[in-house]
């Protein structure tokens, strides 16, 4: 792995083809990704804060029944909610109610969660990404650029990527260990645990055509998918157990 | 080392470190129990497994699980912990005007752009009754025309919202003015020319209305009205459309660096601008709303007030935050 430019995503084989990760180096030394989100998502992320906004904007519509008064706060409330409403959500927990409905968030491009003065240049240049309809600048923007920064977002130096979710390592299911027929190297060896790992969500035909592919026989073993999860056991516990 | 022997010797620190982020992620305020002060060791060392576990080719999915361990990690760790009060009085005292003076040549453009084509157009319209129509259709006019009739019982509004209240207007002026103010900041990312265009309009629009009505005999009614927030108001648009230029010049003018680059450093400098901006206008919303459309105050107090004004906002920009011991803090702020 080099680090030659920092946001750049230089990897080994497999992952080099999925451009929507961009890399960088933590203060500790190593090295994480963020997953990126397109268009797509943020549109839907979007049309949810809309609809939230609309629902608001019924409610507040009660004011009107105090007069004068209330029309001031209505209109106080309107200023408030067209722009306020993504930094006072993104200040809180990173992402608007629609952004998190879709599992996005907000982060600066090193990856630590959006500050006061990004948050507000991002949604204030709202203003301009929405010319000259419905984010047709922002949209552009999106499109041309290889991180899907919208003018707003270039800006400020933000970024939209996927939350993470808290995942539980998938169990490697318990077999006895078989030795490989030869030396493996890292990549099928990395390939044979994956399988292994998430092998159980295939279906057992599945599982045994993707064994099949693998093209490993060992002796006294004959069905190919349990083959593999004997090697794989071996690989990760080794022979002795 | 074989996985199985590491995921056994470590696998109760990886839980005590999900344990920790779940409680820090949650919305409310971690419970007191959590051991947040062991954060960052607790990062330093499963960031060591997964730079381990990733260059010994252990399974994916116990790679994928360390790496997710660590962005949340990393997110909570860099977790900005902003003390609200202090920072915003360290920048209504001393970063805002400091800002507006760092980039003093921006604002005095803007102000030219604003101010300019204002009294061009106000001499021009004192002179000519006419020339206001070929800025505004004769409907918008003649509401001009009544928001300042000297037989009206409250100044600057249309006959039919007369009666209405004063918190009515001031959300009108916030919504409305603030909401212009922020627009001319962010059109000036289009090369500026959104800024220009405007402060030049509304220059325009301006003076337009000072002209015609000081010329059809309404002037101590117009006069008395805006001398109370004129000052906040006009140095606040005229500081809205510095931020909008400044970000148009990384555009036009770059530097020494790529265009990205330098938006990204100007919209931060305009940030402060477009702040300060913001609090003047809710302020001069204040006044608008609550003195100056009172029509029981006589119109010389109000030519007093609004003078001082203008002294007041000249005396603030150009002095407030200069020397001092707090201008090394908050040049580190900034």
């Amino acid at each position: 792995m080099q680090a030659s430019a920092p946001d750049v995503a230089h990897d080994t084989g497999a992952r080099i083809a999925i451009d929507t990760l961009r890399q960088f180096e933590t203060p500790e030394g190593i090295e994480i990704a963020l997953r990126l989100a397109g268009p797509v998502p943020r549109a839907a992320a979007f049309v949810i804060d809309v609809l939230i906004r609309i629902g608001l904007y019924l409610v507040l519509l009660q004011l009107l029944n105090l007069a004068g008064v209330g029309m001031g706060l209505l209109l106080l409330a309107l200023f408030a909610l067209e722009w306020l409403y993504p930094v006072f959500f993104e200040l809180r927990s990173g992402a608007t109610p629609g952004k998190r409905a879709m599992g996005l968030v907000v982060v600066h491009a090193d990856g630590t969660p959006v500050g006061a003065s990004a948050s507000l240049l991002r949604n204030l240049l709202r203003a301009v990404d929405f010319l000259p309809v419905l984010y047709g600048f922002g949209l552009v923007a999106m499109l041309v650029d290889r991180d899907f920064r919208r003018l707003g977002d270039l800006a400020a130096g933000t970024l939209v990527i996927h939350r993470d979710t808290a995942v539980m390592a998938p169990a490697l299911p318990a077999r006895p260990p078989l030795a490989p027929p030869g030396p493996l190297d890292v990549d099928t060896q990395q390939a044979i645990l994956a399988f292994a790992e998430r092998g159980g969500a295939l279906s057992p035909a599945r599982q045994a055509e993707l064994a099949a592919l693998a093209g490993l026989s060992v002796p006294g073993s004959a069905d190919p998918a349990a083959t593999l999860l004997g090697i794989a056991n071996w690989i990760s516990r080794g022979k002795s157990d | 080392m074989r996985q199985q022997p590491f995921e056994q010797a470590h696998a109760a620190t990886w839980r005590r470190l999900e344990a920790l982020l779940t409680a820090l992620e949650g919305n409310r305020r971690p419970p007191p129990t959590a051991p947040v002060q062991r954060l960052p060791r607790l990062l330093r060392s499963v960031s060591a497994h997964y730079a381990i576990a990733h260059a010994r080719g252990y399974s994916p999915g116990l790679v994928a699980r360390l790496h997710t361990l660590v962005r949340r990690g990393y997110r909570q760790l860099h977790q900005p912990r902003q003390r609200w009060p202090g920072h915003v009085l360290r920048f209504v005292t001393a970063g805002f005007p400091r800002a507006v003076r760092r980039h003093a040549a921006l604002f005095w453009l803007a102000c030219a752009l604003f101010f300019g084509p204002m009294l061009a157009m106000g001499f021009a319209c004192t002179a000519d009754p006419t020339l206001i129509h070929s800025l505004l259709d004769g409907e918008q006019v003649s509401q001009y025309e009544s928001m300042y009739d000297p037989t009206s019982t409250r100044l600057g509004r249309t006959p039919e919202h007369q009666a209405d209240d004063d918190v009515m207007m001031f959300g009108y002026y916030v919504w409305n003015n603030v909401g212009i103010a922020l627009r001319t900041f962010a059109w000036g990312l289009v090369a500026g020319v959104g800024s220009v265009f405007v402060l030049a309009m509304n220059g325009l629009t301006i003076g337009a209305v000072a002209g015609h009505v000081t010329q059809l005999g309404f002037g101590r009614p117009f006069w008395s009205f805006v001398s109370g927030h004129a000052s906040l108001e006009l140095t606040a648009i005229a500081i809205a459309g510095a931020a909008g230029l400044l970000l148009g010049s990384a555009l036009i003018a770059p530097g020494r660096q790529s265009r990205t680059a330098a938006l990204r450093a100007n919209a931060r400098e305009a940030v402060p601008l477009v702040l300060g901006a913001t609090l003047m206008l809710v302020l001069a919303a204040v006044v608008e709303a609550f003195w100056s459309g009172n029509t029981a105050v006589p119109p010389p107090v109000k030519y007093a007030v609004g003078a001082t004004g203008w002294l007041l906002v000249a005396a603030y920009l150009g002095l407030a935050g200069r020397g001092g011991a707090n201008a090394q803090k908050a040049q580190e702020d900034t």
